[in-house]
């Protein structure tokens, strides 16, 4: 406890590559939430040590073919009610994860436990410049009150820049729901 | 019509192919779309431009070989496999439990197993849910008369989908183990099991068809539009205190009082008129924890050295099969505070163990666990039931 600031932890983890169970890196992290103002994201700072492996040649050939679809990528439900992903909209998933990351982040408290637990909906949205964008509609699960939260997100991607989220938003949830 | 994949080297044998694309008589079906020369471009020809279409891709010298030969060949064979399935799934011995059924399958796979293992197994109606469907549990018994006995329950929350699937996967692996397993064999000898596999059968059915993510039973709440009561703050065990909400709403509203969900009150009554309850024990999904009480209150219960040994012995159990990773504790210091929940009710009425499993996985898929992972999770699971079963039928009280 920090007095008249917040509450500070200090983590040591291990990160494992989802996608090459054998990659993992060590991380330490020291967050610090804020006393009072709930609608600040946690301070978070990291360091790692050691390299996850080289993704270039995927992020490439995603790039690829994203860029040069003739219509614009839409698609629903993944995974669908029984945990099946189409190949082709893996990669989708992915970076809804860690765009989801972000917002989980900012959204975070002491008292709350987010899981991406569904993408409702995600269309592209074509651009001249070199990135991709994303429009998702994502479920957020909130472990603690058990809520399936709706969240807006619009993502920007390029293989060399990275994930970017330059807007999100909670939807509100109709009571029959 | 016959399928061709054809080998791209270069954008412009992409552009010859979008060409073709826009020849609209030859009635092209692109089921891979030309798009980058990194993929292969898969497309169907019906039968009259499959010549045309050859002598084109050959005279441009762009590389194809024929993935389906006759079209219709394939399309016939699995008009036949799906009438010859069709037909095999009305016998028991090809439900497939490797994926997620819907409540009429489940409901059809118990009379099945009551069926083949009738000297065993046994179907009794226990009460029907708000909307009137029946809460059957199954019963495991080689006889006697009132034996001390186990119960198991499983779906008590609807959109936790592998649970009523490594239920019924269960149920199918104690009949068919009676008389092979040594210690299922002695258990049953001993005592009896109830499973119930579908606790909340109206949720569940509104996961098939409405709302994949519902949790709660479908009851009406008066003066709300909101609809649905959390079974799992419904128990009497610290009622209405921290961890439910008020708030019909609310994915965790614990309802107007205690037992006021009728899927509740059921298994309440059933327990007490049993009266020889020895475990209770529970099915939830996801995170991968085995909890026993408390979760109304953060106090230990006085039997928490041996319900936390028997947990850790079962989580080795769990791990032992597939390396997967179970987290034992109480309810309070292992999740969150959270009162009305069934294992504390069943612990305070004098059912010493009691234990609720979080199955698979710890986030990934969470609700969503691809049902290649059904089988895996059940067999796991049954590995940690089975070492609770086995210490409840070496330590009677």
């Amino acid at each position: 406890d920090i007095d008249d600031v917040g509450r500070k932890y200090h983590l040591e983890l291990v990160l494992e590559d989802v996608l090459d169970k054998d990659g993992t890196v060590n991380c330490t992290a020291e967050v610090l939430y804020h006393l009072g103002n709930k609608n600040i994201a946690p301070d978070v700072h990291f360091t790692t040590e050691g390299e996850l492996k080289n993704t270039d040649e995927a992020d490439n050939v995603f790039y690829n073919r994203i860029k040069s679809l003739e219509k614009e990528l839409v698609a629903e439900n993944i995974p669908d009610s029984h945990g099946n992903v189409p190949p082709e909209m893996e990669p989708i998933r992915l970076l809804a994860w860690a765009a989801a990351g972000y917002v989980i982040w900012q959204n975070s408290t002491e008292n709350t436990k987010f899981q991406l637990a569904q993408i409702k909906h995600v269309k592209q949205v074509k651009r001249s410049d070199e990135y991709l964008e994303f429009d998702y509609t994502i479920l957020l699960h909130e472990m603690v009150s058990q809520e399936i939260i709706p969240w807006q997100m619009t993502v920007l991607w390029h293989p060399q820049h990275g994930v970017q989220v330059t807007q999100d938003s909670p939807q509100p949830k109709h009571p029959s729901e | 019509h016959q399928v061709l994949r054809i080998k791209t080297r270069n954008e412009e044998e992409i552009k010859k192919l979008h060409l073709l694309d826009s020849l609209e008589h030859l009635e092209l079906d692109f089921w891979i779309n030309p798009s980058t020369p990194a993929l292969p471009v898969d497309v169907r020809i019906p039968t009259n431009g499959v010549q045309a279409v050859k002598a084109f891709l050959e005279s441009h010298g762009i590389e194809y070989s024929i993935l389906i030969e006759d079209l219709q060949v394939v399309l016939d064979k699995e008009t036949q496999d799906m009438a010859c399935s069709q037909q095999r799934d009305r016998s028991s011995s090809t439900f497939n439990y490797g994926t997620y059924h819907t409540l009429d399958s489940i409901y059809a796979e118990l009379d099945h197993l009551v069926s083949e293992y009738s000297n065993i197994v046994s179907k009794l109606q226990i009460g029907e849910s708000y909307e009137k469907r029946p809460l059957y549990v199954l019963k495991f018994s080689t006889g006697g008369s009132n034996r001390p006995a186990i119960w198991l329950d499983a779906g008590i929350h609807a959109r936790e989908w592998v649970t009523h699937a490594s239920a019924i996967w269960i149920a199918k692996k104690i009949a068919s183990d009676y008389g092979k397993d040594p210690s299922i064999t002695s258990l049953l000898n001993k005592m009896d099991i109830f499973l119930l596999t579908v606790s909340n059968p109206d949720g569940y059915v509104f996961t098939h068809t409405t709302n994949r993510m519902w949790r709660k039973t479908r009851s009406k709440n008066p003066g709300s539009l909101c609809i649905g009561v959390d079974p799992n703050r419904n128990w009497d065990a610290g009622f209405g205190g921290p961890g439910a909400s008020s708030n019909p709403c609310s994915e965790s509203y614990h309802g107007p009082s205690a037992n006021s969900e009728v899927e509740v009150k059921s298994v309440v009554d059933f327990i007490k008129n049993h009266g020889k309850i020895r475990a209770f024990l529970t099915l939830h999904s996801y995170s991968q924890l085995l909890m026993y009480p408390y979760g109304y209150k953060c106090t230990e219960p006085a039997d928490h050295a041996e319900l936390d040994a028997v947990g850790r012995a079962a989580a080795s159990s769990i791990k032992s099969l597939y390396g997967t990773t179970f987290t034992v504790g109480s309810i309070c210091t292992t999740i969150y505070q959270a009162s009305g929940g069934s294992i504390d009710w069943s612990y305070d009425y004098g059912i010493k163990y009691s234990f609720a499993f979080e199955l698979r996985d710890t986030g990934r898929y969470g609700f969503l666990l691809p049902a290649n992972q059904i089988i895996p999770t059940a067999e796991e699971t049954w590995l940690g039931l089975k070492k609770i079963m086995e210490h409840v039928r070496d330590n009677p009280y």
